[in-house]
């Protein structure tokens, strides 16, 4: 194996040939990474890949079975998360953990406030030194602000000041873009410019592609926990990437058939849930793929939520293939040919502690049933039966589903609801946080779903996935439906436009 | 990646573990008595311990459900009480036994309901509210009987309820629960009812987004855990034949102990009645043999009270074994 580099300034935090099993699980083999001072490298891999355990283990969670990690050239052994800190090394999570209810500064120094005579804390140093934090990050937010109602981004940048706080020199960062809209995504960018321009080395951790060749220098490719590559990303093609991911070449990520919409299949009128949503009227048609754009926080979930009967309405009526909905009952929807999947695999469309025979079972209670008891028999080809033909990686079938990778959990949730035979299929975020290969097989289940005859709405934040997979966007903007746009007029400028609640084009 | 291994170690095999080990410790515990226990192994006493283990049993069944779902009903012996209550009141005015028992399985229907549109219907914790009408129940069965204590039921009645198939140990009502443990066992294991009770308990969130009608089960539950409760009220009644308000005082504390202690997982979502089911008998052995042994009623209540503990603890210490080792082996 090929060792990257090593001439040159000393890297700051590097791995050298390590391995981690669970089990019989190999998560890493032979795994070297660098990380220099004044760089954003980039760690790129599908899921299981094994970034996560290669994360952990940079910061202390994970020992390594064989290897070193270096901390400036010399081998170290983290006993902790808390040896890592103390080496300035940081991991910024996907989602932060700070009090709701207390400040910026005192989120950054909890438990370690400046203090004054008889132990008080020194509110006013405290605030000065968060001032200072804040100042270095380029960012304007109050350190005497709660925490509460901060967006994700600025919440992340408080993880940051913190990180800075006890002289971070290495910051991880686990997908913290995942759940940031664009100009949140700028943002958080400019601030991990600052940082590197002062010196520190950022490992940059993203599904998303575009992100990494605009922030990243060099990127290391991780593959069934195999190191495969670290490389300069200048003059590297998202597609030369996505091969090392992945092993092969990528059919094409947004696979769209042309197809001829057929009669309405759902059809929502004037729907309203005060407060959430207003006067919301939409169709869409058998075959159809039909986008819901917009901010997050602008209702698109919150319809998803209500047409499903998840939620109640207040006004309004729903109705798929001519049949009213009845309001706030899931069940009925069900029954009518509506299928949802969800925004959140996790807490909504599995139960994680269950088998993936018994999650994609529990859509067809009502099905698989003979004389009123469960035909298990008939239930296992069922969920067999999809969860082949999703082609859904796992052990056994009565594995639980958190056994599984994130996109094969989804997989496990599209299995759930095409196992209804539904005529009209919802997802929510469909592609978030699964690896491009993944992503390449949900489009093209999708687009094969619509020629079939189901109508599909999506809706998704992903703006290329919207205009790549649409026929129709409709945009969203504060609870009201702002916009229509064709698949041949639909842009980014046009959708961001109506999402802004700027005039559509 | 650590978490595939982690959580497979951690999950089923764990549970199944705890369950087959109840059951094990169950068997070394009959096993133990019949040889060093005097007067256990004998067939009038094994009929009464299964008699006086019948009551935790009747109420187990719904309980489990219950649990699974993620939910608990604390009033379980309140509606055995007032159910006993009503019983002697309406047989003190003349009433004739044949409308009585169904007045009073009705009446648990009605306190089972009461629960049960409480949690769904306004959202309140289960644990909160039958504390709540495990105090008002009480209340309710002095208030009809007073410290009356009625006895005189017919015959034929408390011979059913007290007696047993000749000279063996089986008492007559085991023959009726026998039945209910297997609708029951049908209903847990091998319905769309009870597998929905399984997600709910796991994630009521999720069993929501798959179209199951979480609070419809829920009252259903509910529901039945009164019915059950109230049945169990009259059985009680005559197996003692004494119908008192005070009746039953306490049942709810063995019925939660042996249910956890049979591995149903206080979070929901985990358990086997067969799991359950060995719990009860277990703390039914334990208790006759404190009889025998003259172990004082207070501190049996204390065992019982520690075996609650236990049963929670324990399995979350073997869970924790098995990560352990699964880390270890790793």
């Amino acid at each position: 194996m090929t060792h990257p580099s090593t001439t040159g300034p000393a890297p700051v935090l590097a791995l050298r040939d390590v391995s981690k099993s669970f089990g019989a699980v190999r998560a890493l083999r032979d795994v070297s990474l660098e990380l220099f001072p004044g760089e954003v490298h980039a760690l790129a891999g599908e899921n299981g890949a094994g970034k996560s355990t290669l994360i952990k283990t940079l910061a202390g969670v994970h020992r390594p079975d064989a290897g070193q990690v270096l901390l400036d050239g010399a081998p170290v052994a983290f006993h902790g998360p808390g040896d890592a800190r103390d080496a300035g090394i940081a991991v910024i999570y996907q989602e932060p953990t700070l009090f709701p209810d207390l400040s910026i500064a005192e989120n950054i120094y909890m438990g370690r406030q400046p203090r004054r005579a008889l132990g008080r804390i020194d509110h006013k140093a405290t605030h000065n030194a968060t001032a200072a934090l804040m100042k270095r990050l380029g960012v304007e937010l109050d350190p005497d602000r709660p925490a509460r109602g901060l967006s994700i981004a600025d919440q992340q940048i408080v993880e940051i000041a913190k990180a800075l706080s006890f002289d971070a020199r290495v910051l991880i960062m686990d997908e913290p873009t995942a759940a940031l809209t664009g100009s949140e995504v700028a943002r958080l960018f400019g601030v991990v410019r600052t940082l590197r321009d002062q010196g520190a080395a950022v490992l940059f951790i993203s599904h998303r592609l575009e992100e990494i060749f605009e922030i990243c220098r060099r990127v290391t490719t991780l593959r069934d926990g195999a190191w495969i590559a670290s490389e300069p990303l200048d003059g590297m093609t998202e597609d030369d990437l996505v091969r090392r991911m992945v092993g092969r070449d990528l059919d094409e990520l947004y696979p769209k058939q042309d197809v001829t919409p057929g009669e309405v299949a759902l059809s929502v009128r004037r729907l309203t849930r005060e407060g959430v949503f207003t006067d919301v009227s939409f169709e869409v048609r058998h075959g159809e793929i039909v986008g819901l754009a917009g901010l997050v926080g602008a209702g698109r979930t919150e319809v998803a939520r209500a047409v499903f009967g998840i939620d109640r309405w207040d006004a309004g009526e729903v109705s798929v293939r001519g049949k009213a909905l009845v309001n706030g009952a899931p069940s009925t929807a069900m029954a009518a040919g509506l299928a949802l999947v969800p925004e959140d695999r996790r807490a909504q469309g599995l139960v994680m502690d269950m088998s993936i025979e018994r999650n994609i079972g529990l859509t067809g209670l009502r099905t698989t049933v003979k004389a009123g008891l469960m035909d298990r028999g008939a239930e296992r080809s069922r969920s067999l039966d999809w969860a082949v033909k999703l082609q859904v990686k796992y052990a056994r079938i009565a594995d639980t589903v958190n056994t599984l990778s994130g996109g094969n959990q989804q997989k496990v949730v599209l299995a759930k609801w095409l196992a209804t035979g539904p005529e009209v299929l919802i997802v929510d975020e469909p592609t978030r946080g699964i690896d491009v290969g993944t992503k390449a097989e949900v489009h093209r289940l999708l687009s094969q779903l619509a020629a079939d005859g189901v109508a599909v709405l999506m809706i998704s934040s992903d703006l290329p996935e919207i205009l790549g997979m649409a026929d129709r966007v409709l945009v969203m903007h504060e609870g009201r439906l702002t916009a229509e746009i064709p698949r041949s007029d639909a842009t980014e400028e046009t959708v961001m436009a109506a999402a802004t609640g700027r005039a559509a084009a | 990646m650590a978490d595939i291994s982690l959580s497979r170690a951690a999950g089923w095999s764990g549970l199944k573990r705890w369950d087959s080990a109840v059951g094990a410790l169950l068997v070394v515990v009959l096993l133990f008595s019949f040889g060093f226990v005097d007067g256990f192994g004998n067939a009038l006493n094994l009929s009464f311990l299964i008699g006086n283990t019948l009551p935790i049993a009747l109420i187990a069944l719904p309980m489990t459900l219950l649990v699974v779902s993620g939910e608990i009903d604390l009033s379980v012996a309140s509606t055995a009480g007032l159910s006993g209550a009503v019983m002697g009141a309406l047989w003190n005015q003349g009433m004739a036994i044949e409308t009585i028992i169904p007045i009073c399985l009705l009446l648990g229907v009605v306190c089972g309901l009461v629960n049960g549109l409480l949690v769904t219907r306004l959202g309140l914790p289960s644990l909160a509210v039958t504390i709540g009408t495990l105090a008002a129940y009480r209340g309710i069965a002095q208030i009809v009987l007073g410290s009356d204590a009625v006895t005189d039921f017919p015959t034929q009645y408390l011979d059913f309820a007290a007696g047993r198939i000749g000279d063996t140990f089986i008492p007559y009502a085991f023959l009726p629960f026998l039945v209910l443990l297997a609708i029951a066992v049908v209903a847990l294991h091998a319905t769309p009812f009870g597998r929905s009770l399984f997600a709910i308990g796991a994630s009521e969130e999720a069993a929501r987004f798959a179209g199951i009608r979480v609070k419809r089960q829920k009252l259903i539950l509910f529901t039945l855990t009164g019915l059950m409760a109230s049945l169990t009220g009259i059985f009680w009644a005559l197996h003692y034949a004494s119908a008192r308000y005070d009746n039953a005082t306490g049942l709810e504390l063995s019925v939660v102990a042996a249910v956890l202690l049979g591995g149903i997982d206080f979070d929901g979502g985990k358990g086997t009645l067969g799991g359950a089911i060995a719990g009860v008998f277990l703390l039914g052995a334990l208790q006759n043999v404190m009889s025998l042994q003259d172990v004082s009623a207070q501190s049996q209540i204390v065992v019982t009270g520690v075996l609650l503990v236990l049963s929670v603890l324990g399995p979350r210490v073997a869970r924790q074994i098995a990560v352990v080792r699964a880390q270890s082996s790793g």
